[in-house]
């Protein structure tokens, strides 16, 4: 707990000290209250990036899990060849770090010397240049899904094992359908697995940092300095020197993401019972 | 589990700590090395001692050995904390944080004026490194002085050259560009020629156009102290702009970043035709474009009016002694040793363009024939390019934040509808936004 | 005899059938389920694929050779011994460090995580609720926040630059707290500590006699979760570190590439790849070795509400 204490509460209570100062490059330290408050609430690029990842959340989120709970169906269903092979190599790219899965996605993207290059020669087609501004959300939700589908697939498939056989049993006596017995009996059993895996998708896609610096390098008109909340308190702090109005953006985009990380939550509890 | 109250204890000791570091965070540096008496330099090499040098040149190496063999008492440890803004990101954590600051750190030329207007550098002037003017070439020089005293000794040069790929160039029949109306023109002959290749790469890099406007004589940012103004209307970035937005809009320069693997590729396989870049470059391509060896050549940057010879410089970096090294004395030796004395030699050696006059002028360095460069005496273009940079550049003493929002404004130019123009008010915009909220007095 | 010639026909016996049936009745496999699936599969697998094949890849085969397949020259030992021997064995100090990083960290993480998660599922006490959110909080306040403040403290206490900068921040996990809280929740019955406790058996002996274990998936699960967090650790070190021979993989792998960008470096992409083919694979062997403990521990508990 003294641990806890040094690695969290201290530094959040520092933070939260840090927010209402404010320090320049000329003239020093003064106490500004809530201005930085007011002023992250009203800087455009503060809400671009949050409106930036709360699309990615609402699209990206969605087709992952989704993936993950249909390969997770597909694998505990029975349904398949060799499933043990299915369910260890799917759940693979999870040991890629993230970096590492940046740095490659990153030589892959590339439409003249990578691999979209490599399939534009070989089939005459013409994908478009995933590192473009239009593109490159969607070229980072790729990567995310790709590094957690696995993880996720494993969290619901192993929650799918728990599900008590009599009811399988149950429903074959009633002559259920597959169909039926996924919606009725399993997808109601994994229900808490469901949410925790919600929960931490959402924290993920408002945390999201690391892709979008590697690739910074890559396409840096694209991934702006403020492209995601917490990439724009990074650059605040480490490119700007402003400790102060980073501590303020990362403590609001804490607070907001808790919020909805609690909603989601009660949610999911509520229709539990 | 019945430690509760201990608990408590030790979060509210933490939190005295923590706000003992924001005290050293807004205190900054002391004052430059004020106190700092001069010393004797056989003492301080005498009774030798431990400096810590962050830098990622990889010459270094080789000297700091040399140095640490000529002195047995001295110790030097050599870390590479991070090339460019990740080591500026650690120095300026430490100086904050008021400890593990290192004796010596690297710092390119752009980034010092930042470093010094925060008193975290030492002035060296305290060690007489005042009286060395004239032993380096007026662009570096000028870097290292411009926020008053000396803050730091040039390491290395970007006085810039156009490298251009030779046999590209023979097979499409083209003429090397001396102008940039030339330039842009070859550029289009090229990539009519062969839609696969380009002259040039160029996503929005913040040290090239600047070093393109400082050679257009644009001077868009005066500093005087905490006087700044920032301007990018002046006719000197009009004339930049005007070309630049051609090649953009034209397509004549590749989409592909600088130092991606695809830049390496283009480089190799000639399908990045050329580059306007620092002296350096030399050393970067026979290291890592070696399949391209004998192809590539070195010609006298274009210039923006004909019969000129006027050029700018792109990178290149010194070594300061950070205000808070307890060895101060001992640091500076190493860095004398390493940019003006010795050290030069070795780094020569070693592939570094020097930014000493002595050298650039020295017969051998200039005659010396690369193979890489089918033979060519490369260094002669590249000296007398260090010889003709414009004078009056300053740099921000925000530098290193403006450049890190280029690609957020500028950039938008090569890829959107936005122009040149709108990307260089928008970076104004910015910029001065950033030095009013950060206590300079900014004009427009 | 009869089972023998019984299973030899193919046909068991019902008794035999009755124990040998698998968990479920067994379903036709379906070639369509298979083939959408592979879809995934192959989605999965392509860019292990490419970090394999490109391995094998001399730095000139990189830029000119086609990604997915192999280049003209079979590179990959040259390659892992580049990667190995480059800068005096740099490669092989960065492992070493990773693997101090993931014992120390996340193996404490882990026993921290049992202590607490254990405490708080089997123990009441007044503001547990707060507890909870606090965990959740803690899961929700973005690491890059802390990242500084953080720094400036560990400045103070004089311990940036040293492995423990790296070590004291990874040994709290919230995820692996709240795993085993909700897995001592489910595998240990309250009834059982209960009866120990009235036998009069201590707290510990309880724990380490009845609790640990019935927590031994739990805890295997927990481990291989912060051993990934650990092993993947980017940020924080690039902090907290300043000396090269301290920095773990991931770092060090960074500091490589970023190597193309420097006046005077060596642009050395073979390694990168290799390096980074070098880095995945004993978590990957790991997973393969844990499979079975994991995959109960996830199952039994961790993810139920």
């Amino acid at each position: 707990m003294a641990v806890f204490a040094l690695v969290f509460l201290a530094p959040i209570a520092y933070s939260i000290y840090l927010s209402v100062f404010r320090t320049q490059l000329v003239g020093g330290t003064s106490f500004v209250g809530f201005d930085n408050y007011r002023q992250a609430l009203t800087d455009p690029l503060f809400w671009d990036g949050l409106g930036r990842v709360s699309l990615f959340l609402v699209v990206q989120v969605p087709i992952m899990l989704g993936i993950a709970l249909l390969v997770a169906l597909a694998i505990d269903g029975g349904r398949l060849y060799g499933k043990s092979f299915f369910r260890i190599s799917i759940f693979m790219p999870y040991a890629v770090p993230a970096v590492v899965a940046s740095l490659m996605w990153g030589f892959m993207y590339g439409t003249r010397f990578g691999l979209v290059g490599n399939l534009n020669d070989l089939l005459g087609t013409a994908i478009p240049d995933p590192l473009s501004p239009d593109l490159i959300l969607a070229a980072i939700g790729n990567i995310v899904t790709w590094e957690f589908v696995g993880y996720n697939m494993l969290i619901f498939y192993s929650a799918l094992r728990v599900v008590p056989h009599s009811l399988y049993e149950a429903a074959e006596i009633d002559g259920a359908s597959q169909w039926q017995v996924v919606r009725a009996i399993k997808i109601p059993a994994i229900r808490g697995a469901l949410v925790i895996a919600t929960i931490f998708s959402i924290i993920g896609s408002f945390q999201l940092f690391n892709e979008p610096s590697i690739l910074q390098s890559l396409a840096p008109n694209a991934i702006t300095t403020s492209y995601t909340p917490n990439l724009y308190a990074y650059s605040l702090s480490f490119s700007g020197q402003q400790y102060n109005y980073s501590a303020t953006v990362a403590i609001i985009m804490g607070l907001i993401t808790m919020v909805i990380a609690y909603v989601v939550q009660l949610r999911g509890m509520r229709k539990e019972s | 589990m019945t430690a509760r109250p201990r608990r408590a204890l030790r979060a509210a000791a933490l939190l005295g700590v923590a706000s003992l570091a924001l005290t050293a965070c807004a205190g900054g540096g002391d004052t430059a090395g004020s106190s700092q008496d001069p010393v004797d330099s056989e003492t301080a090499l005498e009774e030798g001692g431990e400096i810590t040098v962050w830098a990622w040149d990889p010459t270094l190496e080789s000297v700091a050995a040399d140095f640490e063999a000529e002195h047995p008492n001295v110790t030097v440890n050599l870390e590479n904390v991070g090339t460019g803004n990740d080591q500026y990101t650690a120095l300026q954590n430490a100086v904050a944080a008021g400890n593990g600051v290192p004796d010596v750190a690297q710092i390119e030329f752009y980034a010092l004026p930042q470093f010094a207007l925060a008193q975290s550098l030492t002035d060296l002037t305290t060690f007489g490194a005042d009286e060395l003017e004239g032993t380096f070439t007026p662009g570096p020089w000028q870097s290292v002085t411009a926020s008053g005293g000396v803050s730091a000794l040039p390491t290395d040069s970007g006085p810039m050259a156009l490298f251009y790929n030779q046999r590209v160039f023979d097979e499409h029949g083209l003429e090397v560009p001396t102008t940039w109306a030339e330039y842009e023109e070859v550029a289009r002959a090229l990539h009519d020629a062969d839609p696969d290749a380009y002259l040039t790469n160029d996503v929005g890099d913040a040290g090239f156009t600047t070093s393109l406007i400082w050679q257009a004589g644009g001077r868009p940012y005066q500093v005087d102290g905490t006087d700044v103004t920032i301007d990018f209307s002046d006719p000197g970035t009009r004339t930049f702009v005007d070309t630049w937005q051609t090649m953009i809009d034209d397509d004549l320069v590749a989409p592909i970043g600088s130092w991606s693997d695809e830049w390496y590729q283009g480089l190799s396989d000639g399908s990045i035709a050329s580059l306007v870049i620092g002296a350096w470059m030399r050393g970067n391509l026979e290291s890592s474009v070696p399949d391209a060896a004998g192809d590539w050549a070195v010609a006298p940057m274009p210039q923006w009016e004909d019969g000129q010879s006027v050029t700018a410089e792109n990178g290149g970096s010194s070594l300061a002694v950070p205000a808070a090294s307890e060895n101060a004395a001992l640091a500076y030796e190493f860095v004398e040793y390493a940019t003006v004395g010795e050290g030069i030699a070795t780094r020569v050696e070693e592939g570094a363009f020097p930014a000493t006059v002595a050298e650039l002028e020295d017969p051998e360095f200039r005659g010396e024939e690369f193979e890489y460069f089918g033979g060519q005496a490369v260094n002669e273009v590249l000296a007398d390019s260090a010889a003709q940079v414009a004078e009056g550049w300053q740099y921000l003493p925000f530098q290193v934040y403006a450049n890190s929002i280029f690609n957020d404004t500028v950039g938008q130019a090569y890829v959107s509808d936005t122009t040149l123009d709108e990307g260089l008010a928008a970076w104004q915009e910015s910029s001065v936004a950033y030095g009013d909220e950060q206590g300079f007095t900014v004009t427009e | 005899m009869t089972a023998l010639t019984a299973s030899a026909t193919g046909r068991p016996s019902p008794r035999l059938r009755s124990t040998l049936r698998p968990d479920r009745p067994r379903r036709p496999r379906s070639t369509l389920t298979t083939v959408l699936t592979g879809i995934v599969l192959v989605y999965s697998l392509v860019p292990l694929v490419w970090l394999v094949i490109n391995a094998t890849k001399t730095q000139a085969d990189l830029f000119t050779s086609f990604g997915l397949w192999f280049g003209a020259d079979f590179a990959l030992w040259q390659n892992v011994v580049d990667t190995l021997t480059y800068d005096d064995g740099i490669f092989l100090r960065w492992f070493g460090n990773t693997l101090l990083y993931v014992v120390l960290g996340a193996g404490g993480a882990t026993f921290l995580a049992i202590l607490g998660g254990y405490g708080l599922a089997k123990f009441d006490f007044p503001g547990k609720r707060w507890v909870f959110a606090i965990v959740i909080g803690a899961v929700a306040v973005p690491g890059t926040a802390l990242a500084v403040p953080t720094f400036l403290m560990f400045s103070q206490m004089g311990l940036t630059n040293t492995p423990w900068s790296v070590i004291i921040p990874s040994l709290i996990a919230p995820f692996g707290l709240y795993l085993m809280w909700t897995f001592s929740a489910e595998a240990i019955p309250t009834e059982l500590l209960e009866a120990a406790r009235m036998d009069g058996s201590g707290e510990f002996r309880t724990f380490f006699r009845i609790s640990l274990p019935l927590l031994a998936p739990g805890i295997v699960t927990v481990l291989l979760f912060t051993m990934v967090a650990t092993w993947n650790n980017y940020f924080l070190p690039l902090i907290m570190l300043r000396d090269s021979s301290w920095y773990p993989l991931t770092l060090g792998l960074n500091a490589w590439n970023a190597q193309a960008a420097t006046a005077g470096g060596e642009a050395i992409f073979n390694l990168v790849i290799t390096g980074s083919l070098l880095t995945i694979l004993p978590l990957i062997v790991a997973f393969l070795l844990l499979q079975r403990y994991w995959q109960s521990g996830l199952a039994a508990g961790g993810v139920k509400e």
